[in-house]
């Protein structure tokens, strides 16, 4: 085994190990020093879940998360230096994370929050503009078959709870008056985007969702509106449209 | 290979005064108020990012002020060849900001796949010379450019270590002709872990290469002997006796660029100016004493 190897398996090791070959000037014993080490990894790679993830350790408390994502970080440390995107395979372990499954939306949220991040880091790209809107919208023979490219920080996700309400409950001063008019057993679909530097997070029809997934998938408006409608016979066009023009979701459109 | 010294002056300098690292939580005040410091310094794979709020604010604060950008995730000192992904991906980021100081620390940090994200130690051997030089030269090879290493701040030492740090590091820097980033709150806090002198320390490092210094808090706890250890943790303002190794620092160097460092419990961005105009203060009275030498 490698020096680093060893080094390493050590750091994140459930039990203070020290690994071989450590001195100290007055010959005490290493493994407290090595612990500085163990501690600013573990410490660092929770607090980079607990950025991620406010909302879920609102949820559980602090202890409780700090607890539940050294476990994670000791199993799935980052792959890469680049911390912005540590965290992928956390909403899954919460998932079969045994002492949280009596909060059974927890992964959601903590899916939820990843998507935030990831479309606050996402690149930049201007929307179409209102100029290219009217003109589409002119030619209605051309309608039908337009394809949208959507914003690269565009995210959504389709949960059996109600997650979104779940998170905008604790955007707000009084999270627990919030939180008792909530049923958590609601299915919920999100809309994640950023709109100039902020991402919005918007709660959005099943309907609504599938359109935006379709157009996402390269349907043509026709196609995705109808499939829409297929799943959510409330689905109104004109609605989610609006939803997508007012975000500038909307950054190319071509049509044949 | 050697890193050519014809290269080295093709980027502009960093000025001879206080920087501060630049947080997001000061972006709007920093674009707002447009400061006078001597430069900002950003964290490299911070900025590894596709887009939004961190690069609007970066590229727009970079038009302002002079940039230091500062990797912590190289591992120069890994065991496996370096991430050439990474790398590539750091190339991109200073061809972008084209930053007058680019810098990395000696130690590790990723191995087996895994990123650690830690400053983790050295030996000091033969084979990890031969290992560091070679990481230093590919970075400057791929870079185009001259690094400046950083003095690390460690918690324990390694049985199987031949060479002092500073004799390692002075050799990095003659064989690769890498610069030196002198972490003055590094030194002290090792010193203090290992039971050296700093003075004595900050005499034996290739003075002549420093091109940078790093000031920072650290926090106290204790060793497994009850002997003080120190830990490097950028989460208060800079310690009086740091201040004092930096006049010391700056007596035997002259003005040089100088960054106060905070990474925890960040305070408003006028308090990080004051301890940037206080080390620009110790720089010019150190100034002041040399010409008083040199006159004399």
């Amino acid at each position: 085994m490698s020096h680093h190897q060893g080094f390493a398996d050590s750091l994140l090791a459930v039990q203070p190990v020290c690994p071989p070959g450590l001195t100290a000037w007055n010959r005490s014993d290493p493994g407290r020093r090595f612990g500085v080490y163990r501690n600013n990894v573990l410490v660092s790679l929770i607090d980079a879940l607990a950025d991620t993830c406010p909302v879920t350790q609102a949820l559980v408390g602090e202890a409780f998360f700090r607890g539940m994502a050294a476990v994670f970080a000791r199993t799935n440390p980052p792959h890469s230096p680049v911390m912005a995107h540590y965290g992928e395979g956390f909403a899954e372990f919460i998932q079969g994370f045994p002492a949280a499954a009596g909060l059974p939306y927890l992964a959601d949220v903590a899916r939820l929050e990843m998507l935030r991040v990831q479309a606050y880091h996402a690149a930049d790209a201007a929307s179409v503009s209102p100029a290219a809107l009217a003109l589409l919208l002119s030619t209605p023979e051309r309608l039908p078959g337009a394809r949208f490219a959507l914003h690269p920080s565009l995210r959504h996700m389709d949960t059996p709870y109600a997650v979104v309400s779940l998170w905008a409950a604790h955007q707000g001063e009084d999270v627990g008056t919030a939180l008792a008019a909530l049923d958590t057993a609601r299915q919920e679909s999100a809309l994640v985007i950023r709109v100039g530097l902020d991402v919005e997070i918007h709660r959005i029809a099943t309907g609504t969702a599938a359109f935006i997934r379709h157009l996402d998938d390269g349907l043509g408006l026709a196609d995705a509106a109808g499939r829409a409608m297929a799943a959510d016979p409330t689905f109104v066009l004109a609605d989610a449209l609006g939803l997508l023009v007012g975000a500038g979701a909307i950054t190319a459109i071509t049509t044949q | 290979m050697t890193f050519s010294p014809m290269l080295v002056d093709a980027n502009p300098a960093l000025p001879s005064r206080g920087g501060v690292g630049l947080k997001p939580e000061h972006f709007r005040e920093i674009l707002a108020v447009a400061p006078d410091i001597g430069f900002f310094e950003v964290h490299a794979e911070n900025y590894m990012v596709d887009g939004g709020p961190f690069h609007h604010y970066l590229s727009r604060i970079r038009e302002n002020h002079c940039l230091s950008i500062h990797g912590v995730g190289l591992s120069i000192g890994g065991e496996s060849p370096l991430d050439e992904e990474h790398l590539d991906r750091l190339a991109r980021l200073l061809d972008r900001y084209q930053p007058e100081s680019f810098s990395e620390h000696l130690a590790w940090a990723s191995h087996g796949g895994a990123f650690l994200n830690d400053l983790l130690p050295v030996p000091y051997t033969a084979a990890t010379l031969a290992r560091v030089c070679a990481h230093v030269d590919r970075v400057q090879d791929r870079l185009g450019r001259r690094m400046l290493l950083e003095n690390p701040a460690t918690y324990v030492e390694f049985a199987s270590s031949s060479l002092p740090e500073t004799g390692f590091i002075a050799e990095v820097v003659r064989r690769t002709g890498c610069g030196l980033l002198l972490d003055v709150n590094n030194v002290y806090v090792a010193c203090v872990n290992h039971h050296r002198d700093p003075q004595a320390y900050i005499r034996a490092l290739p003075l002549d290469a420093v091109g940078q210094i790093h000031l920072a808090g650290f926090a106290g706890d204790i060793d497994a002997a009850g002997d003080p250890l120190l830990i490097d943790s950028h989460g208060s303002p800079v310690a009086q006796v740091v201040w004092d190794l930096y006049a010391f620092a700056l007596d035997l160097l002259g003005p040089t660029p100088t960054l106060i460092e905070r990474d925890n419990d960040i305070p408003a961005f006028p308090v990080l100016l004051a301890e940037a105009q206080r080390a620009e203060a110790i720089m010019s009275r150190a100034q002041a004493g040399r010409q008083r030498v040199v006159c004399a």
